[in-house]
């Protein structure tokens, strides 16, 4: 598989997608820590698991493309380039928070990126990211809007009505459905009628598949193919990962609705283990310049960690601006 | 039997005479078509009635504002006993007699333009509201070409209620867009279009249905700038007509001022005629907030003299003193106005002189133009067509009594609609909404003139 796409990247680019993926799974390890030790509050979704999704969908974006996805999105904003001490600032509702600690890890957003959020509420990003692609159309732009959705939200109404909308206008739209097994607590079986969860955009005529989310080498592969058909045709397209989180729903969830076989199960096909094997076996990088990419990340972390207790809180009289521009 | 003009639609009150598609002395059967009948909403085709020879025209085709139930032709019916017609003619009185009420709230524009500001400076022309909220589009659309429109029936069918009649054939299909019966869905395309920097103007059918988009209405497009640290706006109108038109009942008549006013981030507008309906829209849609514009039925079709210019705006934010008394200071917005409006007679004869306050703008409120007119009357009556449980008059009356503690003279009343589903039935319908007689008597009492 991984030998496939030999041609589709240099080495040095490849290096660079394992080192965004080390970079999310210790950004939130870290992030974690914190919520441990009560310096970020709230709710707090990890994403520990699912890395291959959103860098193996990052390989095939253009930079002035749109994302948008759900509330967990700490990996994606990563993904889309903005600096993780902005990210981890916010999760510890500091002024120097990329939201100026007024959205929180739910609520995050980087135009400069490209990245539109950040949506706490299940489903609603959905009809919003068919409303970027819209834009672009509407603008004559090359650009492809990229939708992130649970497998939770994959029952929610608003979601069918965006699929409807952007087959019935032919929008610039990937849909990628990230299946990873519950909605909070509830199993995909016990939430979903019918086959495979990306069948519910087919029906609308829309084109897709089924691919393994916790490789890189797949999920690039698929998110290349994705958006070649979407230039082809102007018709929006779905893939739907199968994918899975180490970590509960958000950190109060004591996952007592799965066993610890199943996890570590999962675990052992974990997707950065995955592709480090790769570029080892496949692509011949060393395994020392890995290691020391691995070794400047986890120092970073720390260096963001401290960023992001020294910032201060936000003003009190942050309280009363941006309600209205 | 006579053909009467029938009302093709809830608020029709007149309709025009296109064309006749058939000749005197034709014979006709029941279900056949027989003339095209122009209404407020739509041409629609009128059947004939029942089997029988086309006798007589009594409107000729082109006639203009026929009322509805005036006899347009005469049909010869076999064994037909024109007795039992006089009768059932007869039955319809009592209803017309409630329709003239209706009309006399709502047609008191001449007082209106009598307070109107700044007249000298525009080319001014008479229009109906739903034209002027047709020509904000228009010039806005054409001015910026970021600004879309969708909704449902907004294009090919030219607007469930006309108002973006012409505006496809002028624009095309890549900006005024049809769009399924999925306000969710819609709504939420709109708001990621707004959040991409377009301006999209997204129609309700009626405000009712916002009602399916509530989520995406509050918690994407009102909450986004805030949460984003200033990051993300959304420059979105919502627009549509609010409020109670005639005999649609429960799940089509309520007033949804309160609901969207509570949402820090949503900006609220409710213009009572023709020329603010159009300076205000337009300035909504230049708005880089999401603005809710609320609009009324009842009164798309009331006349107004409005500035044809395309640089024409009325600001958000600024309401409007409409009548000048010291002694009572009456407050309403949108219909509310025009209730008060037809009250006011009875009030003058009563030898009250009062300020009338057209607030214009929900959100934000012209708290100084409020304050300072209560400041001189010292007695305050507010109207809402709302439900008045936790409403925004309720609001404002907290508001007046916090700013204004030391000059009121007298408790504030609120007439607002009654805490009910809206009935059908037209008497109770009438009787939930404010009322002439709720209002005088609430001026009465804060004027202790009773």
């Amino acid at each position: 598989m991984a030998k496939k796409i030999n041609n589709t990247f240099s080495n040095d680019e490849l290096i660079k997608f394992y080192e965004k993926m080390f970079l999310i799974r210790k950004f939130e390890e870290k992030a974690g820590q914190l919520y441990g030790s009560g310096k970020i509050g709230g709710f707090c979704h990890l994403y520990i698991g699912q890395e291959a999704v959103v860098i193996g969908i990052l390989s095939s974006i253009k930079s002035e493309d749109t994302v948008v996805t759900s509330y967990r999105d700490h990996g994606h904003i990563l993904a889309r380039g903005v600096d993780p001490k902005l990210v981890m600032a916010e999760l510890t509702g500091r002024k120097d928070g990329i939201s100026k600690g007024k959205g929180g890890s739910m609520h995050m957003f980087s135009k400069k990126n490209r990245f539109y959020g950040g949506h706490g509420i299940v489903g609603a990003q959905v009809p919003i990211g068919v409303g970027l692609g819209f834009a672009h159309k509407y603008r004559n732009e090359k650009k492809i809007s990229r939708v992130y959705v649970g497998d939770g939200a994959m029952s929610n109404g608003q979601v069918f009505e965006a699929f409807n909308l952007a087959a019935l206008w032919e929008l610039p739209v990937l849909f990628i459905i990230e299946n990873n097994k519950y909605g909070m607590g509830t199993a995909v079986n016990r939430s979903a009628a019918g086959n495979e969860l990306f069948e519910r955009a087919t029906v609308f005529g829309i084109k897709g598949e089924k691919i393994n989310g916790m490789n890189f080498f797949d999920v690039s592969q698929a998110a290349i193919r994705a958006r070649e058909h979407i230039y082809e045709t102007s018709k929006p397209y779905v893939i739907e990962m199968d994918t899975y989180r180490y970590r509960g729903h958000s950190m109060s969830d004591p996952a007592t609705y799965r066993s610890k076989e199943e996890v570590s199960d999962m675990k052992s096909n974990d997707p950065l283990i995955n592709m480090k094997k790769a570029l080892i076996d496949d692509f011949k990088i060393d395994e020392e310049s890995l290691s020391k990419i691995e070794t400047d990340i986890k120092k970073q972390i720390k260096e963001v960690e401290k960023f992001s207790l020294e910032s201060p809180l936000p003003e009190l009289k942050e309280l009363f601006t941006e309600v209205y521009l | 039997m006579k053909i009467l003009l029938p009302a093709l639609s809830p608020t029709m009150e007149t309709g025009n005479l296109v064309k006749w598609l058939v000749e005197e002395g034709q014979k006709v059967n029941s279900g056949d078509i027989i003339a095209e009948i122009e209404t407020d909403k739509a041409t629609m085709e009128l059947e004939a009635p029942d089997d029988g020879v086309l006798k007589q025209f009594i409107i000729s085709e082109g006639t203009e504002n026929i009322k509805v139930n005036s006899p347009i032709a005469i049909l010869d019916v076999e064994g037909e006993d024109e007795e039992n017609e006089s009768e059932s003619l007869n039955e319809n009185t009592p209803k017309e007699q409630a329709k003239e009420d209706i009309n006399q709230s709502i047609s008191m524009n001449s007082i209106m333009n009598d307070f109107d500001e700044s007249n000298s400076k525009w080319t001014e022309v008479e229009i109906t509201m739903r034209e002027a909220l047709n020509q904000a589009i228009e010039e806005e659309m054409t001015l910026d070409k970021d600004v879309f429109l969708l909704g449902e029936e907004v294009a090919e069918y030219n607007g469930a209620y006309k108002v973006t009649q012409g505006l496809l054939d002028k624009f095309g299909n890549k900006r005024v867009l049809d769009t399924p019966i999925s306000e969710h869905g819609f709504t939420g395309l709109a708001i990621g279009a707004a959040m991409a920097g377009l301006k999209p103007i997204c129609e309700f059918m009626t405000f009712n249905f916002s009602m399916q988009a509530i989520d995406q209405i509050i918690n994407s497009a009102a909450k986004s700038l805030y949460m984003s640290g200033g990051e993300i706006n959304v420059p979105i109108v919502f627009r549509g007509p609010n409020g109670a038109a005639a005999r649609v009942a429960a799940q089509h008549s309520q007033c949804f001022i309160s609901w969207f006013s509570h949402i820090p981030g949503l900006l609220v507008v409710a213009p009572s005629n023709a020329r603010d309906a159009k300076g205000l829209l337009k300035s909504s849609i230049r708005n880089p907030n999401p603005v809710i514009f609320l609009e009324h039925e009842l009164l798309y079709k009331e006349k107004m003299k409005v500035p044809e210019e395309d640089d024409f705006i009325v600001p958000i934010g600024k309401g409007k003193m409409i009548a000048e008394g010291d002694d009572v200071t009456i407050i309403g917005f949108s219909m509310s106005v025009h209730r008060i409006l037809n009250a006011l007679p009875e009030i003058k004869n009563l030898n009250i002189k009062a300020d009338i306050i057209d607030l214009r703008s929900i959100k934000p409120l012209d708290e100084e133009l409020i304050y300072k007119s209560v400041k001189k009357t010292n007695r305050v009556v507010i109207v809402e067509d709302g439900w008045g449980n936790t409403s925004f008059g309720s609001h404002l009356s907290y508001l007046i009594q916090s700013n204004c503690f030391d000059y009121l003279d007298s408790e504030i009343i609120k007439v607002s609609g009654k805490d009910v589903p809206m009935p059908y039935a037209e008497n109770l319908e009438a009787l939930a909404l404010p009322t002439k007689d709720e209002i005088i008597s609430a001026v009465k009492k804060v004027t202790y003139k009773n």
